[in-house]
C-alpha cells in the first residue's frame, strides 16, 4: 500500500506556470479550465512587502467531502494509493462534489458533462513516472511521492520542515503539504 | 519497464560525460511520457530544440499518428534539463494555431490595409527576387536591409551577405544586449555569452538590477536561480518595482529609476575603502585600480542615499554582504539593458563591481568559457560590400546591427538610400521603440518582404508574405551551446509542415537561387548540410538525431586554478577597471555619475517588462498561453491611484510627452511599484485582425516610446526615458 502526497516548497516556486500548461497538455484539460493553478499574493505596504506564490490543486483529502456527497459513487478514494479519483462513466454532472469541495478544485468538462479534477496524473504514476506538473517544475518546487516510504523525498522533506495544509479547519485532511510558507493561510 | 529517476540521472550524466548513450530510441525518451497507444497508433519520440523563445531548450515531441501530442524537456540537454517552461510546454499552441500564415500572399491594396491575394510559392518568390534585383541594379545591394531574430538568422544572414549587403538590423542587439556586450568586452575582453555564464546555482549572494528573470523564463538560468533560493543564497534585487525576483529577495531596494549607477559607485567605494575587495585578484588580474579608487571617493553612502532614495545604512549593509561572501557573488550582468541612454557605463559599473569582488572565473560568480575543440566546417567567403554598413550609426563601439540606424537611414537616405527590408522572425513594429517611425520608414520602401509564422503587425505591412513553418516542422542550424561544457544540439522536424508553409532555410535558398547567389546554399536539403557539419565536427549524425544533444567530454574548465588561468583580450591583457579604449574615444574611462531627467509632478516614467508565459509580441495569440495571460495591465502605485481616483481594474489611457495616446488598458492598483513610475508587460496591443485572440488586447508600450536615448558608446536605445500621464478612458 502506498499513499501519494505532494509537497510544495514555496520558496522555490518562481510563478512560471510551466506546471499549469504541462498539466493541461498531459490531461487534455478543456480551454479556460484548470486542474492546478499558481496563486500570487502580496501583503504589506510599499516598500515593506511580502510575496507568496502558492500552487493549488486537489488535495486528495483523507476525509473528502466530494466523495461523501457524490450520489452515484463516481467520486471515490482509491484504497491502494490514497488518490481521490473519479469514474467518469458514473458521473451524472450533478455538481454536488464541486459544491462540497472547499478548495475549488473541480470543474465540469463542458465537452463531456462530467466532473473533472487533478488525478495526481494517476496514469503516469501507474507507469512509475512523476505527475506532469512535477516533471516540468522549473523551480523543483513541487515534489511528489509516497509518504508511506520513510526514505522518499516527500517523507524526508516533511520530517525536516515545518509544514502546513490549506484550510485545516475544513477538516478534510489534505495530502498536499506546504513548506517554507510565507504568508499566513 | 519504467525508468526511475535514478536511471534518469545516470543517463544524463552519461550524456554529460560524453559517453555514447547506447539505448534504443524507444528507451531513450519513452520513459518521459505515459502514452498508451492503441494498437493501430504509431508513436514516435523525436528530440529537437524549442523556439518559442531564443533560449533554444532541448525538447522531445511525442508524435502520435503524425500529430504532436505532447512536448517534454530533453533530460540530456543543458538548457532544459528535462523541463520546459510554460511557453515551451505550449509549443503545440504555436504549431496548431489556426491563425497561422498558411500560404504565400501578395499585397493587392495599399500598404497596411490588409488586402492580399493568395500566390503560389513560385510566383511569390519570383516577385520578391525580381524586385530585389531591380533595387540592386538601381541602387546597389546595400540598399536592401535584412532584419531577423531566431532560427532563420543563419539562413537569412547567409542570403544577405551573398546578396552583397552589409546592412542588418537585430532588435536583439540595440534594443536588448548591446550595452552589456560592449561593456564586458571593454572590461574583460569578452562578453558573458548567451546564455550568460552566471554560476548562480553556486552563488552565496546574487544581485539583480531591474531584472525580469523569473518573469522572463530563461529556462536553465531560472532553474539555477531557484537552486540558489533553495540553498538560501542571499538575494539583493534593485528595482523600482516589486518584481517576482524582488518577492524572493532578502533585500529589495526600490531605487529611484535611473539611479542604479549611484548605488553601484557607492558600493564600489565602500568595498574599496573598507578593504572588502579581493586584493590578490585585483593585483593579479586588473588594471587601473588606483584610478578607480580615486575616482569613486566622492560617491559616499550619504550622497548615494539622496540620489537613489534608499537608506544609507542599507547601502552600507548590502555592500558589506557583497564583500563578506566574495568571490562567491553573482552580480548579474542583465540581458535587457537598453534603459536610459547611459547603459554601457551602467554595465561597466556591474563589470567593475564583479571584478573587484574577484568573481570572474570563480565559483558562484561567472564561470570561464569552455575549451572549444570543435573543428567545424569551413566558412563561406562572401563578396566584400562596396559601401560600408550604415547599421553601426555614430556609435563608437557598436556592432553594425542597430535597427534604429537602419530605420533612420531608410527615412533620410543619408548616406545612401535603403529601398527594401527583408524582415524575418521579428515584429519590428513592436520590437523597436516608436512604431510610427517604423511605419514612416516602411512607407518609403520600394519593397517589404516578410517571412513569418504568424500574421503579426509587421508582416501585415509587407508587399509579399512568405509563411515560414514552426520549429516543430523544420531543420535549423546546429545549436552550439557554450555552457559549463560544450554541447551540440539538433533542431529537426517532428511533423511535416502544415498548410503551404516552408522552412526558413528553404525560403532563403530558393530566394538565393532566384537572385543568382544559389552557390552560397550548396545543399539540396538543410539536413545534408547538417550532416556535413557533423562530419567536420566529428559528431555521429545519426546518434545526434536520436539523442538531440551531445556533450563534449573534457571541455569544461569553469574556474580559475593554477593551471587554468583566464585570458583577457583587452589592450592591457588585464581586466580594465580603467578602460584605455574608452579614454581613446573621449569617453569616461571610469564610470562617472550623471543624474538623468526625472518626471515632473503628474507624470510617470514608463517601465515595461515580461510575462513568464509570453515571448515578446509573438505568443499573444497562442491559445494555451492566452488563457493564462490575455492582456497586459498598467501597474500604478496604490497611493497615487487613490489620489487620482483610479480604481483597480478601471480602464485608463496613457498620454506621453509627445501627446501620443495609448490604447485602453486596465489599471492594476498595487503596492508593488514606486510612485514615480508605471509598468506594463511588453508585447500587447496587436493591430492585426488576423490574430483572432490577440487583436486589440491590451496596450502597446513601444508606441509610447517616441523618445529614446541612444547610448553614444554602444548604440543601445535607452527606452526607459519616456514619461506618461494617466487619463481615465
Ligand atoms: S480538494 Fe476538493 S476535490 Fe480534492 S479531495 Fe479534497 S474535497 Fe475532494
Ligand atoms: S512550474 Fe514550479 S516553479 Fe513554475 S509556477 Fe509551477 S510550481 Fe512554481
Ligand atoms: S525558455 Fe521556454 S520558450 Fe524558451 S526555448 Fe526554453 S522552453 Fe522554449
Amino acid at each position: 500500500m502506498s499513499k501519494y502526497v505532494m509537497v510544495i516548497d514555496q520558496r522555490r516556486c518562481i510563478g512560471c506556470m510551466a506546471c499549469i500548461v504541462a498539466c493541461k497538455a498531459e490531461n487534455d484539460v478543456p480551454e479556460e479550465h484548470f486542474r492546478t493553478r499558481v496563486i500570487q499574493e502580496v501583503e504589506g505596504e510599499f516598500p515593506k512587502l511580502r510575496m507568496e506564490l502558492r500552487s493549488e490543486l486537489c488535495n486528495h483529502c483523507d476525509n473528502p467531502p466530494c466523495v461523501y456527497n457524490c450520489p452515484t459513487g463516481a467520486s471515490y478514494k482509491d484504497k491502494e494509493n490514497g488518490m481521490v479519483l473519479l469514474k467518469k462513466n458514473r458521473c451524472v454532472g450533478c455538481k454536488a462534489c464541486i459544491a462540497s469541495c472547499p478548495y475549488d478544485a473541480r470543474y465540469i468538462d463542458p465537452r463531456h458533462g462530467y466532473a473533472d479534477k487533478c488525478t495526481f496524473c494517476s496514469h503516469r504514476v501507474a507507469k512509475g513516472k512523476e505527475p506532469a506538473c512535477v516533471q516540468t517544475c522549473i523551480g523543483r518546487s513541487r515534489i511528489f511521492g509516497d509518504i508511506e516510504d520513510p526514505e522518499s523525498e516527500v517523507s524526508l522533506l516533511l520530517r525536516e520542515h515545518h509544514h502546513e495544509v490549506l484550510k485545516p479547519a475544513a477538516g478534510t485532511e489534505p495530502n498536499v503539504y506546504y513548506i517554507n510558507r510565507i504568508l499566513k493561510g | 519497464m519504467p525508468i526511475s529517476r535514478r536511471d534518469f540521472l545516470k543517463y544524463t550524466s552519461m550524456a554529460a560525460a560524453g559517453t555514447a548513450v547506447s539505448l534504443s530510441d524507444a528507451e531513450l525518451f519513452s520513459h518521459l511520457f505515459a502514452i498508451s497507444p492503441e494498437p493501430h497508433e504509431d508513436v514516435n519520440y523525436i528530440p529537437t530544440y524549442c523556439e518559442v523563445c531564443f533560449w533554444n531548450c532541448g525538447a522531445v515531441a511525442a508524435v502520435v499518428n503524425g500529430k504532436v501530442k505532447k512536448l517534454e524537456g530533453n533530460p540530456y540537454d543543458p538548457r532544459s534539463r528535462g523541463k520546459l517552461c510554460a511557453r515551451g510546454n505550449a509549443g503545440v499552441g504555436e504549431l496548431y494555431d489556426e491563425d497561422r500564415l498558411k500560404h504565400p500572399m501578395i499585397r493587392t491594396g495599399e500598404r497596411g490595409d490588409g488586402k492580399y491575394r493568395e500566390a503560389s510559392w513560385d510566383e511569390a518568390l519570383n516577385y520578391a527576387a525580381e524586385k530585389m534585383t531591380k533595387i540592386k541594379n538601381e541602387y546597389g545591394p546595400e540598399s536592401v536591409a535584412f532584419m531577423m531574430h531566431g532560427g532563420i538568422t543563419t539562413h537569412l544572414m547567409n542570403l544577405g551577405k551573398a546578396f552583397g549587403s552589409p546592412n542588418f538590423g537585430f532588435p536583439s542587439y540595440g534594443q536588448c544586449r548591446a550595452a552589456r556586450m560592449v561593456a564586458y568586452d571593454l572590461t574583460y575582453g569578452a562578453d558573458v555569452g548567451s546564455p550568460e555564464r552566471v554560476d548562480m546555482a553556486n552563488s552565496r549572494v546574487i544581485v539583480f538590477f531591474g531584472t525580469h528573470l523569473g518573469e522572463n523564463m530563461h529556462n536553465s538560468q531560472v532553474q539555477d536561480f531557484t537552486e540558489a533560493l533553495g540553498s538560501r543564497a542571499k538575494i539583493i534585487v534593485v528595482d523600482p518595482r516589486f518584481s517576482t525576483a524582488a518577492g524572493k529577495a532578502d533585500h529589495w531596494l526600490p531605487i529611484r529609476p535611473g539611479a542604479d549607477m549611484a548605488l553601484m559607485l557607492a558600493w564600489i567605494n565602500i568595498i574599496i575603502s573598507e578593504g572588502l575587495y579581493d586584493r590578490e585578484y585585483v593585483d593579479k588580474y586588473t588594471a587601473g585600480f588606483d584610478e578607480l579608487k580615486e575616482s569613486v571617493k566622492e560617491y559616499t553612502p550619504e550622497w548615494a542615499s539622496k540620489e537613489t532614495d534608499l537608506p544609507a545604512d542599507i547601502i552600507v549593509e548590502t555592500a558589506r554582504e557583497l564583500g563578506r561572501y566574495a568571490p562567491s557573488v553573482c552580480v548579474h550582468p542583465g540581458r535587457f539593458t537598453a534603459w536610459h541612454g547611459n547603459d554601457t557605463q551602467r554595465e561597466r559599473c556591474i563589470a567593475i563591481l564583479g571584478a573587484i569582488l574577484g568573481t570572474w572565473g570563480r565559483e558562484g560568480g561567472i564561470y570561464l568559457p569552455t575549451k572549444a575543440p570543435l573543428a567545424g566546417a569551413a566558412g563561406m567567403s562572401y563578396p566584400v560590400p562596396s559601401r560600408a554598413s550604415i547599421a553601426k550609426g555614430p556609435h563608437a563601439f557598436a556592432q553594425p546591427q542597430l535597427m534604429q540606424a537602419v530605420r533612420r537611414t531608410t527615412i533620410t537616405a543619408d548616406p545612401y538610400p535603403i529601398k527594401a527590408w527583408v524582415v524575418a522572425g521579428t515584429n519590428i513594429l513592436r520590437a523597436v521603440p516608436n512604431p510610427a517611425k517604423s511605419i514612416e520608414a516602411i512607407m518609403k520602401l520600394d519593397l517589404l518582404i516578410a517571412i513569418d509564422i504568424r500574421p503579426l503587425d509587421t508582416a501585415m505591412m509587407a508587399d509579399v508574405i512568405l509563411p515560414e513553418c514552426t520549429y516543430l516542422e523544420r531543420h535549423d542550424a546546429l545549436k552550439i551551446d557554450r555552457g559549463v561544457s560544450l554541447s551540440v544540439g539538433i533542431r529537426q522536424p517532428v511533423v511535416e509542415p502544415l498548410y503551404k508553409s516552408k522552412a526558413g532555410w528553404w525560403i532563403c535558398k530558393e530566394l538565393g537561387n532566384r537572385l543568382g547567389v544559389g552557390g552560397y546554399f550548396p545543399y539540396e536539403t538543410y539536413e545534408d548540410h547538417i550532416k556535413k557539419e557533423c562530419a567536420a565536427m566529428n559528431i555521429d549524425y545519426d546518434e545526434l538525431t536520436r539523442v538531440g544533444t551531445k556533450f563534449y567530454p573534457g571541455t569544461d574548465n569553469p574556474y580559475i586554478t593554477n593551471e587554468n588561468q583566464p585570458v583577457f583580450k583587452t589592450p592591457s591583457g588585464k581586466i580594465e577597471l580603467y578602460s584605455s579604449r574608452l579614454a581613446e574615444q573621449g569617453f569616461a574611462p571610469i564610470p562617472k555619475y550623471n543624474r538623468i531627467e526625472q518626471p515632473e509632478k503628474g507624470w510617470f516614467r514608463l517601465l515595461s517588462g515580461r510575462s513568464p508565459v509570453h515571448s515578446f509580441s509573438r505568443t499573444a495569440n497562442n491559445q494555451k498561453l492566452f488563457e493564462l495571460f490575455e492582456e497586459n495591465v498598467l501597474w500604478i502605485n496604490a497611493k497615487v491611484a487613490f489620489s487620482m481616483g483610479i480604481r483597480d481594474g478601471q480602464n485608463i489611457i496613457l498620454v506621453n510627452q509627445d501627446n501620443i495616446m495609448s490604447e485602453i488598458i486596465k489599471a492594476k492598483v498595487t503596492q508593488r511599484i514606486r510612485n514615480d513610475c508605471v509598468y506594463m508587460v511588453h508585447g500587447f496591443g496587436a493591430k492585426s485582425r488576423l490574430l483572432s485572440r490577440a487583436y486589440g488586447r491590451g496596450a502597446d508600450d513601444s508606441r509610447l516610446m517616441t523618445r529614446f536615448i541612444a547610448d553614444p558608446i554602444s548604440g543601445s536605445t535607452g527606452m526607459r526615458v519616456n514619461f506618461v500621464r494617466i487619463e481615465k478612458a
